[in-house]
């Protein structure tokens, strides 16, 4: 305390700070009971359910609108309309740089990041209906469980594991950097199994995402022989590669470009070559 | 978790407007595919006229010929055999992993569903006309 500069003639400065902090707060309540959002706000339409709330027992769809700041993000869009008219309106956000995953979202019909998507980038940027992701089951409002997506993920073993401990620094080539770049960008944020028709259809489906894990050790070089071998059995089985119809859905909505339905085929044609070899 | 919502089929053929170009290939390929197996018997039964005989079999095929209908249902026999075809021919090129990419997939595509449409129309003043 000794090397403060003491008070003298100033008001306490706690004192002060509380009552800027009022003046906030009272500028945020007057602005919460009447929002101004403007002539061209955005109407953001939002699935809601609550199994333990009696009105949101049958799911619904709330209306918010949202004054228009450019470059704003659906996400945005969605804490302005919490913090602003509904403080139970529910959904995950972590990081808003497309990097966590924790965001995607069924958004005018299509599977998105939230933090990712520009409502004037929307073809439709009037009105922006914001669902969970499909074939995922509804929790809250806009949380799904993930849970099978995570055990589909987990299936692949996602995980480098060669066969011996390496003596030493496992250096890797910049071609076989190169070759596997796209599949190590995956976020695990659930797009592309979300968009995939098959896999809503069959439960036991790697999926998209497990199956570009699966791509990424597959083709490391620093794995040996035996534990490629070992992978290709876990991909190639019934209801891994050959489950994918080449409906092109994931690569579509991947918001990390990641060119799944290439890296499914390639698999395929590493399977038919490896059951081809008769030496 | 105590409870969860499932929102079952909405979520798929629902949002059919959304669509993307591969998805309506492998739509088209289903249904193309399943018409021509339910045609595949239909072919048979008619094939099936000339165990009776050739005058039973030509009659079969005049009399089927002569009625508008069955000429109408030829061509679109023809645009659906003909849009198999080449969207086979593109399924076997992106199993061979070539035009993987997002666009080149969407443009093979339009080519074969371009493709279909002109041999189509092509062939309508031959196929209204009758045997």
């Amino acid at each position: 305390m000794s090397t403060q500069t003491p008070d003298t003639d100033e008001t306490d400065p706690q004192a002060e700070r509380m009552a800027r902090k009022e003046e906030r707060a009272a500028e945020r309540e007057e602005a919460s009971s009447t929002p101004d959002v403007g002539e061209d706000a955005i109407t953001l339409k939002v699935f809601r359910y609550d199994p333990e709330v009696a009105e949101k027992q049958e799911p619904r769809f709330d209306t918010f609108h949202v004054p228009r700041e450019p470059g704003i993000t659906v996400l945005d869009a969605l804490i302005y309309a919490r913090d602003t008219y509904d403080s139970s309106l529910t959904f995950r956000h972590s990081c808003r740089q497309a990097v966590c995953g924790s965001d995607a979202l069924f958004i005018n019909g299509s599977q998105r990041l939230g933090c990712q998507t520009q409502v004037a980038d929307l073809s439709n940027s009037d009105t922006v209906r914001v669902e969970p992701l499909p074939h995922r089951e509804v929790v809250k409002d806009l949380v799904v469980d993930m849970d099978h997506f995570y055990d589909q993920m987990d299936a692949v073993e996602p995980y480098f594991s060669p066969t011996e401990e390496p003596d030493g620094e496992q250096l890797q080539s910049r071609e076989n950097r190169e070759k596997i770049k796209m599949s190590t960008r995956c976020i695990w944020c659930g797009a592309c199994m979300s968009s995939c028709n098959v896999a809503a259809g069959d439960n036991q489906y790697l999926g998209p995402a497990a199956i570009n894990k699966a791509y990424r050790f597959y083709f490391d070089e620093r794995e040996d022989d035996e534990r490629q071998e070992e992978r290709l059995k876990i991909i190639e089985q019934e209801h891994g590669v050959w489950r994918c119809q080449t409906q092109f859905s994931c690569t579509t909505v991947c918001p990390k470009d990641i060119p799944l339905t290439e890296h499914i085929q390639e698999l395929k044609r590493e399977a038919v070559k490896s059951n081809l070899k008769f030496w | 978790m105590s409870q969860s919502h499932n929102r079952g089929l909405v979520e798929d053929f629902g949002r059919w407007r959304e669509f993307s170009a591969g998805m309506w290939a492998w739509v088209f390929h289903k249904f193309t595919g399943w018409v021509l197996i339910g045609y595949l018997f239909t072919h048979i039964a008619v094939l099936s006229s000339a165990l009776s005989g050739d005058a039973a079999y030509t009659n079969t095929l005049q009399g089927l010929e002569q009625l508008a209908v069955v000429r109408v249902l030829e061509v679109g026999l023809l645009a659906v055999a003909v849009f198999h075809i080449f969207n086979g021919i593109r399924l076997l090129f992106i199993d061979l992993g070539v035009g993987l990419d997002l666009d080149t997939q969407e443009k093979s595509f339009y080519a074969s569903l371009i493709l279909t449409g002109i041999i189509v129309v092509a062939s309508v003043p031959v196929f209204l006309e009758g045997l």
